[in-house]
């Protein structure tokens, strides 16, 4: 394993009884790289993501994160690392600085520089005014491009972003790309899953798992160059549907 | 929202819609809208989250009241008509509403049965859906994937023979493949006659749909149909491909025409704000341009608005911007 890999997987298998979720998959990521991470519904995305962020043990095989073995560091991986989904983020019943004080203070940030980070963070968003109102209160896109800061709160190494433009507007959508390329250029490695297809072109590079195993894994030109696709629609859909039988057992 | 044109609603369409509004304290969720869907067409709502869709699609199936505005389905109205209307439409709603401690075909059986029917007596009309389930007909719905969930939710809103259904947001958050499946058994549906509403915030489904309404902070920005709305883009619009992707955004957003500048894909559009403009004399400018700023490499072509492109033009802001 190399040593300065933000995120290095090696045979990272996951069994559930008798069902395979992760069956030995191996990659690396490098730093300041934005990696698309895709795969259909139950090829084991989330299961995967779980193991990386240090959140389920795995059955076999291992993986280092910022350096750090997941399992036996798990502690020290969680405090170098961000993460988001779309289905939990934010506290919604709290105030947007309210919520941004929370995990400044849950990652160890002094009052100080939560203050100043807040301060800064509401600037760059251009939130400074609702600073003041309940999470619940705010549209989808900005709920979500909120969340992504405060996942950025304590400049991790790396941030898992999950399904994070989930039901967007088309232009929040790719304002919250350009937070993304804003932070990978900044040093931080990005790790996305998405179902919007277009997004996968955007990533410096991708995997496609199928079934618990990455059927394929590299930059969006080499892929469709490999799957004669004129997009990564059609690499996505060529992928799953070479697995139908088995894919459709994949249920979680 | 101009419906010149579109009259006697009870009779030709399956759904009218005049002028409806609906307020939740301080959201205007729905802000006195009005289409027409013709019977045995796919209609699609396309928006993101927010837009109201979910307001809209509970009042056209008699779950709540409009503030507002009248709204006929199937010729009788939503408000006065509701217990007539009930039984003729499916509805499938956007959040996974099976019960998921219930296995498949209980769910079945006991949505059949609210409608007094049983499994046995529609299985023809489900059995094209129903077959790609059925060998996981003992397991819990709650255990199934997402893309099994969804074709049992439509089973389930289908088993009582509606003559128009309801789907909203039937394809969140599922795969691009499993999308294009449901899509397909979409297309089977209106093929035996079914008038089908659908709501998706996947821009690109638009066209699997007869006619589209491009539906935003409760008010709906365009009818017609998928490749009509792309063809009135108001603006010359631009595909520009090359490397340094972001870089390249930047440069074009200093052009001083430059009305919108927007990632696609592998494809960056760009929309300049010299309305009348030949595209061609545009994109010349806009390729010397770019020379100069050093992207010598760019490729830069006219090209033709699709529904994504229609949608943020007509949306101008982002969801929930300061006006």
């Amino acid at each position: 394993m190399s040593a300065d890999a933000a995120v290095e997987a090696h045979a990272l298998t996951r069994r559930f009884g008798a069902f395979t979720a992760v069956d030995a998959i191996s990659f690396s990521v490098a730093q300041g790289e934005v990696f698309g991470f895709l795969g259909a519904n139950g090829a084991g995305k989330t299961t995967a993501i779980r193991m990386l962020t240090g959140l389920l043990a795995p059955t076999s095989g291992e993986a280092r994160v910022a350096g750090r073995d997941v399992f036996t560091q798990a502690e020290e991986v969680k405090r170098r690392i961000g993460y988001m989904s779309q289905r939990f983020s934010l506290y919604e019943d709290l105030t947007v600085r309210e919520n941004i004080t929370l995990y400044g203070g849950i990652y160890g940030l002094a009052d100080r520089q939560i203050a100043e980070r807040a301060d800064r963070l509401l600037h760059t968003l251009g939130f400074t005014h609702a600073a003041g109102d309940l999470v619940r209160s705010l549209p989808l896109g900005w709920r979500q491009k909120l969340a992504f800061s405060v996942a950025m709160i304590h400049q991790p190494e790396i941030v898992f972003l999950d399904e994070p433009t989930g039901g967007v507007d088309p232009i929040t959508r790719r304002q919250f790309w350009e937070m993304i390329y804003a932070a990978a250029a900044g040093g931080t490695t990005v790790f996305v899953t998405t179902h919007y297809m277009d997004e996968a072109e955007y990533c410096d590079r991708v995997s496609i798992m199928v079934a618990g195993r990455i059927a394929a894994l590299g930059t969006p030109d080499e892929l469709k160059r490999k799957f004669e696709a004129a997009s990564m629609d059609e690499v996505f859909v060529r992928l799953a549907r070479s697995n139908e039988g088995g894919g459709k057992e994949a249920a979680a | 929202m101009s419906v010149a044109g579109e009259r006697d609603p009870s009779t030709e369409n399956a759904v009218a819609v005049d002028g409806v509004a609906k307020r939740f304290g301080k959201v205007q969720a729905l802000d006195g809208i009005s289409f027409t869907v013709a019977l045995g067409e796919i209609f699609g709502f396309i928006g993101p989250d927010g837009a109201g869709k979910t307001t809209l699609f509970r009042i056209l199936t008699t779950l709540i009241l409009p503030d507002a505005g009248t709204a006929r389905v199937l010729g009788l109205d939503v408000v006065r008509d509701l217990w007539a209307l009930r039984t003729r439409v499916g509805y499938m709603p956007g959040r996974f509403s099976l019960y998921p401690d219930l296995s498949v075909e209980e769910n079945l059986a006991f949505f059949a049965s609210v409608f007094g029917t049983t499994l046995k007596a529609q299985y023809d009309l489900i059995a094209p859906i129903y077959r790609q389930i059925e060998e996981f007909r003992e397991r819990r719905a709650g255990a199934l994937s997402g893309g099994m969930k969804q074709k049992l939710a439509l089973c389930c809103a289908l088993v009582h023979r509606p003559e128009i259904l309801f789907l909203d947001e039937p394809t969140t958050g599922v795969d691009a493949v499993s999308r294009r499946e449901f899509w397909d058994l979409l297309g089977e549906l209106r093929a035996g006659g079914l008038t089908i509403v659908v709501s998706t915030p996947y821009m690109e489904e638009a066209g699997r749909c007869d006619r589209v309404a491009l539906i935003a902070s409760g008010r709906i920005l365009d009818v017609d149909a998928p490749g009509a709305i792309g063809g009135r883009y108001p603006l010359p619009l631009l595909a520009v491909r090359g490397s340094r992707r972001f870089e390249l955004i930047q440069a074009l957003r200093k052009h001083p025409h430059a009305r919108s500048v927007y990632p696609f894909g592998d494809e960056l559009h760009y929309t300049d704000d010299r309305e009348g403009a030949g595209a061609d004399e545009v994109a010349s400018d806009i390729a010397a341009w770019l020379t100069a700023e050093g992207f010598a490499d760019a490729r830069v072509e006219p090209m033709r608005a699709g529904i994504e492109d229609s949608f943020m033009a007509l949306m101008g802001t982002p969801e929930g911007a300061a006006a």
